[in-house]
């Protein structure tokens, strides 16, 4: 079953998770092509979040493949080495980190030696530093470095995420509702700064607001109930009369 | 490149610090030495051994606050790192004793002879050597330490679980020490020390040379602390505080990290026991009981948790605030404690450290954090 892994950069198969006998993931497969952005959405409770979880190491499926790279089990791995293999994460909720400054929160996700004597004698370099800035500068931060995180706005917080989650250079990066509770023009921005990065690396999305889904313009996969309902272009998957009724039926 | 690394580690407030302990470990055992008693600038040897107590503590509320303040860490059984380097210094200085003690055993501390001993138990052997004993005061606390963090963490206990588990090892080893048949004095402990590295324990030179030990050894612990804090591993262990999972999906192995702040803490409140143990002229089981550990976070609290500063402020002001009451009215002390914590909750997040803070802040540049230069006093000090 492997082989069919092959060439994919992230490969679930057959996956499922129970809850104390509630299956939040439910035979779940779903293959991402490198270069690949996608976008997931489906109800509330669909299990978008937990499949995330089942990606990044939190969770681990009661069975299944979930294969990184076409063959690295990211089932067997914990989370600081799957996010060193270079799968990067951000929360539904904004987690930054509060007490620290907005340069120091990217500082601390800049890719490097993740060991603790590293950190204990590390001294940022010049490079470091310009890769800090330019960062700052992408997510529209660069007059806010000495604020601490704590007194950003909600929509600042999420693009100080998104920035913190580029500093890793991951190769994948896995966005639950990056426009959740931004401001109609931030949601634009937002789908402008994701595109801008699908140009070099994998992305997969989450979001329920259909017109950034829209504004993205990519592959779609509709999940309900821990499975996958349809896949395809937005337009298509809209016509789906499985998709209508799930939507329109809630 | 360590001590580079160390130097460069210190702030303003910092320096400020460490040259106040220097100067207090030369002006304090001057003033008990050098000035004549009627002077106003005399400081009694009762006061001196009192301030170098206050002194130890204020190193065992450094060490709480480095896992508590920085990363979140409750311990409620730090004091059991700090009687465990009391108990490897006091089996030093009774070592030391020799013949001279009430059976007069060249080998045999007192304790041992009366419970009909024939032979010094393999544990106790290597403390006659200062540096055995020494290694000792850093090493069983460390080791004790690294083993029960790297249990708990590995687990992912956090939290109330973790605080409740660390109450539960200090009220461990407390019944265990009050055995007799542990072979460490049981319920009296060890005391009626003699000698330390050779110089009679009571003398006043010894009792100065004792403060100023441990008014160095803050210093150290201080400048040591200062360096973690304000290095990437400090950034990373708040950055734990704040958002654990976070700094996981980042890439940090977030055990690692807290298993070496929960060792090098333990270190510095063994080692902060081992100085206290020659000003008091006893360790015994006590020292174990898990409120001695409570007390010690609530002096965290009150003087400023997640500063550096703030637990040596804590530590004395609570202390001598408690040789005052004790003092005066007894019975009084433990709900002045009490209320000054529930105060400090409530009122004063960032202790003493915090109000003076924002009384500074306050009044100079009230509009300092929109060019970002106000911290948080965690970062600051
Ligand atoms: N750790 C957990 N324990 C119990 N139930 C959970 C857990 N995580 C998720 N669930 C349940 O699984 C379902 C899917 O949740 P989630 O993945 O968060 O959905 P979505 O992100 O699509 O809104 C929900 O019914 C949720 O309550
Ligand atoms: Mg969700």
């Amino acid at each position: 079953m492997t082989d069919k892994a092959e060439g994919s950069l992230l490969y679930l198969d057959d996956v499922s998770v129970s809850f104390d006998g509630f299956r939040a993931i439910n035979r779940l497969s779903l293959v991402l092509e490198p270069g690949e952005m996608r976008a997931i959405i489906g109800p509330n409770g669909a299990g978008k979040t937990t499949m995330m979880d089942i990606i990044t190491g939190k969770t681990r499926p009661d069975t299944g493949d979930v294969l990184f790279d076409g063959s690295v089990d990211l089932t067997r791995l914990d989370e600081a080495a799957i996010a060193n293999l270079g799968i990067g994460r951000k929360f539904q909720k904004p987690t930054v980190f509060e007490s620290h400054s907005v340069e120091d929160n990217i500082a601390l996700a800049l890719k490097s030696r993740r060991g603790a004597f590293a950190a204990l004698f590390h001294r940022r370099s010049a490079a470091e530093q310009e890769r800090i800035d330019g960062l700052l500068s992408t997510i529209r931060l660069a007059d806010k470095r000495h604020l601490l995180a704590a007194r950003l706005s909600h929509g600042q917080k999420q693009w100080l995420e998104i920035g913190m989650l580029l500093a890793q250079e991951p190769r994948l990066l896995l966005v639950d509702e990056p426009a959740a509770g931004m401001t109609d023009a931030e949601t634009a921005e937002t789908a402008i700064l994701l595109k801008e990065i699908a140009k070099t690396q994998s992305v997969v999305v989450v979001e329920h607001d259909m017109t950034f889904v829209r504004a993205l313009g990519v592959k779609v996969t509709v999940l309900h109930e821990g499975s996958v309902l349809a896949e395809g272009s937005l337009d298509a998957v809209s016509a789906n009369p499985r998709v209508i009724e799930v939507y329109l039926g809630r | 490149m360590i001590t580079s690394f160390l130097i460069n580690s210190l702030d303003r407030r910092g320096r400020f610090v460490v040259g106040l302990l220097v100067l207090l470990a030369l002006l304090v055992p001057a003033g008990n030495l050098l000035v004549p008693e009627a002077n106003a600038f005399h400081v009694s040897t009762y006061q001196l051994t009192l301030c170098g107590k206050y002194l130890t503590y204020a190193l065992l509320a450094l060490s709480v606050d480095l896992v508590w303040g920085y990363c979140g860490i409750l311990s409620l059984g730090h004091g059991a790192f700090f009687a465990l380097g009391g108990y490897a210094m006091g089996m030093y200085l009774m070592r030391q004793i020799g013949a001279r003690g009430v059976y007069a055993d060249p080998v045999l501390p007192d304790f041992m002879v009366f419970l009909n001993w024939k032979e010094l138990p393999w544990f106790w052997h290597g403390f006659d050597m200062a540096w055995y004993a020494f290694l000792m005061v850093m090493l069983v606390p460390g080791v004790l330490a690294f083993l029960f963090g790297w249990l708990s963490f590995r687990s992912r206990v956090t939290g109330v679980y973790l605080s409740i588990i660390t109450q539960a090892l200090t009220y461990a080893l407390l019944l265990a020490f009050f055995r007799n048949d542990m072979g460490f004095g049981g319920n009296n402990g060890l005391t009626d020390f003699k000698d330390i590295l050779g110089f009679p324990i009571q003398a006043p030179g010894t009792r100065a040379a004792l403060f100023a030990a441990s008014a160095l050894m803050l210093a150290l612990g201080f400048v040591v602390a200062s360096a973690v804090v304000r290095s990437k591993l400090g950034k990373v262990l708040v950055a734990i505080r704040d958002a654990e999972s976070r700094t996981r999906f980042i890439g940090y192995r977030v055990e690692h990290y807290k298993l070496f702040v929960w060792t090098l803490s333990a270190v510095m409140a063994g080692i902060a026991g081992a100085l206290y143990v020659p000003q008091v002229g006893i360790i015994n089981p006590s020292e174990f009981d898990p409120a001695a550990s409570i007390e010690a976070v609530i002096w965290v609290a009150v003087g400023g948790r997640g500063t550096l500063i703030g637990p040596l402020i804590g530590a004395v002001a609570v202390n001598f605030g408690k040789t005052w009451f004790t003092g005066v009215l007894p019975e009084v002390w433990l709900y002045a404690l009490g209320a000054l914590f529930v105060v400090v909750t409530l009122f004063l997040p960032r202790g003493l450290v915090g109000l003076w803070d924002r009384a500074v802040t306050g009044r100079a540049k009230p509009v300092k954090d929109v060019d970002g230069s106000e911290r948080q006093a965690g970062e600051a000090a």
